[in-house]
């Protein structure tokens, strides 16, 4: 059993779960980035900034997800080519799509033909967590959008009182106060994030619903030292597993980390906390 | 071919009526425009049957969670944990699979591991348990004063339940579970990525979009369409549910009724 499960097919099912931890602590901070612009900008005084937080808020929500996500890996990537096309094949006369086709030059090929093949399959990730940071960006600054109508109007008012510009206010009032009023739609969002990660898959990229279906596969004796029937059940039942024990975790952290940010804070939580001391 | 000859064609394509072949090439906006909507009736069928098989368990394991017997509510606190704690799409290949090894020892398991029936269990086990913490959330936040009202008027059991709680809980829950009911229509288009193979191409509305997006290369025509049709089966679950809210508010005064709030979620 023990040499079973250490095979080189099964190391890479390990690896896989590995690249979907980290596709997680990138894509969340990525996430909460792409957020925090959307929400700056829809609160912004200039018209069509504003305009642009709120249609990049608007746009990502009401419609299935996956439909995104199919739509963005592809559309990102045409994208980038196009942009490359036109600048390093200036004298390139064809038109682009033809007919069903979406023809660009070789040398604007991303990535290059003539990659190696992690280059390919890196390229693939990261365009995997530039379409989740867009998606889920445009969640996180819904709910951040939210905290920042949330913090009281008058400690708003005291700092404009002391003088301050309405950056400075931004900065060292509105921001630091917003977080817990952002942290229950944030945790939310990140207990999101996990159940979405199987959605690697279909964005091409080897993750661990890949390799679950490829390892579980009945295996004949010819290929393998260790025949066995039809065992997927099995490994999307160890998956399963598996998320269940890290959405547990994270909710246990994620109770932590609120109980610290209510502190001294003027909600409800933060005064039982002041009643219980 | 005209637009008509091809909604003919193809527009209950889904259902296994019309022309037998997808068109190969040469895409028109109409065909896509037809296939794609003939796939919302896959999205439609999953959509409702889980939601109404859902809410009834849902009111079940809610109570059950919200009771005082551990034998109650420790089921029902897992049933709600392990659903609502695991990607629905890990759910579905997990189903999936299972089915088909109880298919190899059982026959009687055949019809499950076709995506009408096994990818439906799934769904409707996975809304049942959503809704089922909203409704719990709901319970818990009943006003004393009302059950008190009841106590005193000698109401209990079932008859308490049944004229003072259950209806009060629908009407707190029912701007979340307006949600969870656009969430889980969202939710249908998976059902023919995981395991569930789509028989002779008869697919959902995603389907069909990824269908074309996959021999056109160009995603921006059909997802936009699935999109429009989206918005439109949104909208009308919001009207719906929207005439329902206002039946369960209609003994409030008008300002302190609760509003539909439309919040659309994510993946589960």
């Amino acid at each position: 059993m023990a040499c079973y499960l250490t095979t080189g097919k099964h190391m890479s099912i390990y690896w896989s779960v590995l690249t979907v931890l980290t596709l997680l602590a990138i894509t969340a901070p990525a996430a909460l980035a792409f957020g925090f612009a959307g929400a700056s900008a829809a609160r912004s005084r200039i018209a069509p900034l504003s305009w642009l937080g709120r249609g990049y808020i608007a746009i990502v929500r009401g419609v299935p997800d996956i439909a995104f996500f199919l739509f963005f890996v592809i559309a990102l990537d045409q994208m980038i080519e196009y942009a490359r096309h036109r600048m390093l094949c200036p004298d390139w006369s064809e038109p682009i799509r033809q007919g069903n086709d979406f023809v660009v030059c070789a040398a604007a090929k991303m990535p290059l033909g003539t990659a190696p093949q992690w280059v390919h399959e890196t390229y693939g990730f990261f365009t995997a967590v530039l379409t989740f940071a867009i998606v889920f960006g445009a969640f996180a600054a819904n709910v951040l959008y939210g905290a920042m109508r949330a913090v009281p109007r008058a400690q708003l008012e005291t700092a404009e009182a002391y003088g301050m510009s309405p950056r400075q206010t931004f900065r060292r009032v509105l921001v630091p106060q917003m977080w817990v009023y952002a942290l229950p739609g944030l945790s939310n969002l990140w207990m999101v994030l996990i159940k979405a990660t199987p959605l690697l898959f279909l964005l091409g990229v080897e993750d661990i619903v890949y390799w679950a279906r490829e390892l579980g596969g009945s295996k004949t004796p010819r290929f393998t030292d260790y025949p066995h029937g039809d065992w997927r059940m099995w490994y999307f039942l160890a998956l399963l597993v598996f998320y269940l024990a890290f959405t547990r975790l994270s909710e246990v952290v994620l109770d932590r980390v609120m109980k610290r940010l209510t502190k001294g804070q003027a909600t409800t939580g933060g005064e039982a906390q002041r009643k219980a001391a | 071919m005209s637009c008509l000859q091809t909604i003919a064609d193809y527009g209950l394509r889904a259902i296994g009526i019309g022309e037998r072949l997808l068109p190969r090439d040469d895409f028109t906006l109409c065909q896509q425009f037809t296939l794609i909507g003939s796939g919302m009736v896959w999205n439609v069928y999953f959509g409702v049957l889980a939601l109404v098989f859902g809410f009834c368990l849902a009111t079940l394991v809610a109570v059950g969670k919200a009771s005082p017997r551990a034998a109650f509510r420790k089921p029902s606190e897992w049933f709600i944990f392990v659903f609502r704690g695991s990607p629905l799409f890990i759910q579905f290949f997990f189903a999936y699979f299972l089915f088909l090894n109880l298919k190899g020892v059982y026959p009687v398991f055949s019809p499950f591991t076709a995506a009408w029936l096994g990818a439906l269990i799934v769904l409707f086990l996975n809304t049942a348990a959503y809704s089922a913490e909203i409704f719990y959330g709901a319970l818990q936040s009943i006003p004393k004063g009302e059950v008190e009202a009841a106590d005193a008027y000698g109401l209990s059991g079932w008859s308490r339940f049944r004229r003072i709680v259950w209806p009060t809980m629908l009407r707190l829950a029912w701007p979340a579970y307006t949600n969870e009911a656009i969430f889980l229509f969202h939710a249908t288009t998976l059902v023919f990525f995981s395991g569930f193979p789509a028989w002779q191409q008869r697919g959902d509305a995603l389907y069909y979009a990824r269908y074309f997006a996959d021999k056109t290369f160009n995603p921006f025509i059909p997802y936009p369409i699935l999109a429009m049709y989206f918005i439109l089966l949104t909208l009308v679950i919001i009207g719906l549910f929207g005439l329902v809210n206002s039946r369960l508010n209609r003994h409030l005064p008008a300002n302190t009724r609760q509003r539909l709030k439309v919040r659309p979620n994510l993946i589960r």
